[in-house]
């Protein structure tokens, strides 16, 4: 390790431009003569629009245009797509209703895309939006996931039940047969509370039409841009893909959602042609609400089997997904292959058997957020985990521990199959930095002074490194999931590393080029990590599923190989030696037992000017590119310990400690690996308890700001204590199984065990707000509430 | 339209605006001076806060008009050329940030709780004080000890080492 390889906690080198007020997000890009994008929304949850009348707000001032679906229809541009067919049980192919960027004939949920207005600037348009007249006849609505199978409102006639898909996996038969013998069953009925992602940069777009080469730009805020060209290219056919480029400048964040294809950048890269002039759109908060897809939103009734001997022998759960009024880009996957084939969590379970419905409501779409279905098994399984210890009468962890699988690689009954790691290691390490045996005394310390205390743990399992596309594609995935690399070095040996992961926060341009560093033997400062335009990278699937370390950074990795060993090539001829006697080390091509070397910036000249190998059968030129596509999933793991304090008065809970013990393999850098933990886990905190997202029954959304849906601020956590194990991945080349999303995963089960703890019962949904705690409370002492 | 003229990182300026103009647009739009984020609309996030006549304030919600002669200090100002001011080292030092997006609201608050509350902040104080800013990406733990450590050095006093 060099001081800025792996393993080191370099310092970031992107933050200088962050810090300085430089950073270049979509919204801070002014192009020539750009006009200005609102959105007419429905403020209807379910209507039929009979008219819409624009005469009044064309005439306002600035306006330039005012577009509805009847003009997207006239222009042939297709609707959005889901890009994962998901068949139900009975092999029929899930039914899907059509998703047009402004609404054709109907809006589906409050925010809906009715129309658009361009204007000379933002506030003309939005003045304007607000003079579209509107003639909608309102129909009854179906917002809860519960109730939305078989509700008297349609949402779309494709679904007449609002049923998307009846999934299923598992062994049904063994799974009931396991049930049938079994010495103990807990039920539990849990709610995976909605939520709305709300990275602070809202998205935000600009599109662009050159009449000169008839080529467009679309200037977005994407996860993956690559991605987003295809979709809008050959799906929704706004231009042939060679002629649209698609650029993510910075990125404010996105955690799932913006992978997404979304009406407004399709609106606003169709509108630049037509308006002549670049259309540009920034989403306010409160349509970020509106329109953002949601996450989670599960409805589930879990079940747990165990032997005499407390080993867990079946698992099975029956789940009621809300999808929202639209199915969008990868929102089939999310509750199916990304939720069910975790069910297995930690531990040996022989049968399991999962059954999902996909239903239609009139909200938002749901989609992928942080940990996307992989935090709703988790839950499920670790509430069922602690809550059978408990039944039980065991120790929580000890049950664990007992029922941990111990040996690799093992084969779930739920597809995965889990290469390697050493889960009761993690559990020991975090059950000593949490200080478990001092819990005793810190709950009578609380007691004493009127206080519930109790400790809750989250043993997590998570399926990252998304993904072997073979794989994925026979469950139905429209796309591969490798990941693309160019790694091109210049005549003075500076090196441009060309990438199809994003970031937007992980800090990518510093852990790349740690990598190069160590592989090339090169300073962090002659590296360039290029990423987010589709003119510059040739193609790339982004940055979501903890993908970048282990995808991204292995198809570098391959290229690097390939450009040493080109560079050996160059090194043979310039220092007059064969091929196999060159061996590269620390940063030098050197011929084996000799002293004479080449410095990798010496060679890379050499390969440029050519004068030592001209006529010969090498080329020219030190660039490499490779693709890599992951042979397994990777399964990062951990246990996260959650100890919390609750007023009985008021119901508050303050989390008093929180520790995370994470196996991710090998780490690039712990400090940003770190900083990831930190960020997931104040997600699965808020998650847990204040975040989420309502609608009433007429389907508005009750929760449509910050003064409404409470977001953790720091005064709501604690300093966190992280440690790390780690058994690398065995599956690619630099042992990585990825670090994003494993707080979001682990820390909704860890709070809600402890506060359940606390409680003395199991009576509590998320998010347990202090309203839901102090209810609670009461439950639990209904002697004391009558006094 | 309304005349309007303030100092902004210590140079005059003077615009013609639309009256409705807030201080974040007009920052952003007239000045190019796009470090001020906006984050929510609502006062909330705290994205856009810059400081005026020395004291933080949210650029989303004041009119650039309520800042007509006032000294307003914005994140690209806060840098002395090419010296970073401790508290913008301190976020780097401590990877106080991810996306970047607040960073420029959460430096210039930092900033002004130090100058107010002085160099020893307290892990309570920084997070009850940091209550009008919102992060997503950090979960808050290394912003803490960012906001603790440029506090200290803004007043000549050394950092501490490398973020836990």
């Amino acid at each position: 390790m060099t001081g800025t390889g792996i393993g080191a906690p370099v310092r970031r080198k992107e933050d200088q431009r962050f810090i300085t007020g430089q950073g270049r997000y979509t919204d801070d890009l002014a192009r020539p003569g750009q006009t200005h994008a609102a959105f007419v929304r429905s403020p209807h949850a379910h209507a039929r629009i009979r008219s819409i009348d624009t005469s009044a707000a064309s005439a306002m001032p600035g306006v330039v245009a005012i577009l509805t679906g009847d003009d997207l229809a006239a222009d042939k541009i297709g609707g959005l797509i889901c890009g994962w067919m998901i068949h139900s049980k009975d092999g029929t192919p899930m039914k899907a209703g059509p998703h047009p960027a402004l609404a054709q004939g109907k809006v589906r949920y409050v925010g809906d895309h009715v129309a658009v207005v361009i204007a000379e600037t933002f506030a003309q348009a939005r003045d304007a939006a607000e003079t579209v007249e509107v003639d909608y006849e309102p129909l009854a609505a179906v917002v809860e996931t519960a109730k939305a199978k078989g509700a008297g409102a349609v949402v779309h006639d494709e679904a007449p039940d609002n049923l998307v898909y009846e999934w299923h996996l598992g062994d049904k038969d063994a799974t009931e047969a396991a049930f049938a013998r079994a010495k103990h069953v807990t039920r539990l009925d849990i709610t995976n509370n909605r939520l709305i992602p709300n990275p602070i940069e809202t998205r935000a777009a600009i599109g662009e039409y050159d009449a000169g080469t008839g080529g467009y730009t679309l200037y977005t805020t994407s996860q993956n841009p690559h991605v987003a060209r295809l979709v809008l290219s050959a799906f929704i056919g706004i231009a042939p893909e060679h002629q649209l480029r698609v650029i993510a400048p910075d990125v404010g964040g996105g955690f799932g959602s913006k992978i997404f294809i979304y009406a407004e950048e399709t609106v606003c890269v169709w509108a630049a042609k037509k308006v002549g002039r670049p259309v540009k759109w920034t989403s306010d908060r409160t349509e970020a609400f509106l329109a953002d897809a949601h996450g989670r939103d599960h409805v589930t009734h879990a079940e747990m089997a165990v032997d005499e001997n407390a080993r867990i022998i079946g698992l099975r759960v029956h789940t009621t997904a809300n999808l929202g009024a639209y199915l969008s880009t990868f929102s089939s996957s999310v509750p199916t292959y990304l939720y069910a084939p975790l069910l297995s969590g930690q531990y040996d379970i022989p049968a399991i058997y999962a059954e999902v419905d996909g239903v239609y409501t009139n909200t938002a779409p749901v989609d992928a957020y942080r940990g996307a279905g992989r935090p709703e098994a988790t839950f499920v399984v670790e509430r069922l985990v602690e809550v059978t210890a408990r039944q039980l009468g065991m120790d929580p962890a000890k049950f664990r521990k007992k029922n941990y699988i111990k040996r690799f690689p093992h084969q779930t009954p739920v597809i995965m199959n889990y290469d390697v790691g050493d889960y009761a290691a993690s559990l020991e390490k975090a059950m000593e930095i949490a200080d478990v045996k001092g819990f005793g005394r810190r709950k009578r310390e609380s007691a004493k002074r009127g206080k519930l205390r109790g400790i809750g743990y989250s043993s997590y399992i998570e399926a990252c490194g998304i993904a072997p596309s073979a794989a994925v594609g026979a469950l139905g995935a429209g796309v591969g999931l490798w990941e693309s690399a160019e790694v091109r070095v210049n005549p003075t040996g500076s090196i441009e590393v060309l990438t199809g992961s994003h970031s937007h926060g992980q800090g990518h341009e510093t852990t790349f080029a740690q990598l190069v560093s160590d592989r090339l033997g090169v300073s962090i400062d002659t590296v360039n990590i290029v990423h987010g335009d589709t003119d510059k990278v040739q193609f790339g699937m982004g940055t979501y599923g903890s993908r970048s370390g282990a995808v991204g950074m292995s198809a570098i990795t391959k290229a690097i190989d390939k450009v040493i060993a080109k560079g050996k090539k160059v090194a043979a001829y310039a220092l007059e030696a064969s091929e196999g006697d060159i061996e590269f080390e620390d940063g030098r091509f050197k011929v084996a037992g000799t002293d004479r070397s080449l410095a990798f910036g010496e060679v890379a000249l050499q390969a440029y000017v050519a004068h030592k190998f001209s006529g010969q059968d090498l080329e020219p030129g030190l660039k490499e590119g490779a693709f890599y596509d992951p042979t397994n999933f990777t399964f990062p793991a951990g246990v996260h310990i959650c100890e919390v304090e609750i007023d009985p008065d008021t119901g508050v809970t303050r989390i008093e400690r929180f520790t995370a013990v994470d196996d991710f393999g090998v780490v690039i850098n712990p400090m940003i690996v770190e900083g990831q933990v930190h960020g997931g886990i104040a997600q699965g905190v808020g998650q847990a308890l204040m975040e989420g997202a309502i609608y009433d029954e007429s389907g508005q959304l009750v929760t449509a700001s910050y003064q409404d849906y409470q977001m953790p601020r720091a005064g709501d956590l604690p300093s966190f204590q992280i440690g790390m194990t780690s058994t690398p991945c065995p599956s690619n080349p630099l042992g990585i199984k990825g670090c994003g999303e494993a707080g979001a995963i682990a820390a909704p089960p860890a709070v809600i065990n402890a506060i359940t703890d606390a409680l003395g019962h199991e009576e509590i949904a998320m998010p347990a707000t202090p309203q839901a705690v102090w209810r609670a409370v009461q439950r639990a002492r209904p002697a004391m509430a009558a006094e | 339209m309304a005349i309007v003229s303030m100092t902004v990182n210590g140079k005059p300026v003077t615009a013609d605006i639309d009256p409705r103009t807030l201080l974040t647009q007009f920052l952003r739009e007239h000045l190019r001076l796009t470090g001020t984020h906006v984050g929510c609309d609502t006062s909330q996030c705290g994205a856009c806060v810059v400081h005026m006549n020395g004291a933080a304030v949210k650029a989303c919600t004041v009119l650039a008009l309520q800042a007509d002669g006032a000294d307003v200090l914005t994140i690209e100002g806060l840098a002395q050329g090419s010296e970073l001011h401790p508290m913008q080292a301190a976020f780097r030092e401590h990877h106080g940030l991810q996306c970047g997006y607040c960073t420029p609201g959460m430096i210039m608050t930092a900033v002004d709780m130090a100058n107010r509350l002085g160099p020893d902040l307290s892990e309570e104080t920084i997070r009850s004080e940091l209550e009008g800013n919102i992060c997503r990406c950090t979960g808050y733990h290394n912003i803490v000890r960012a906001v603790e450590a440029g506090a200290r050095a803004m007043a000549g006093q050394p950092m501490r080492e490398a973020a836990e």
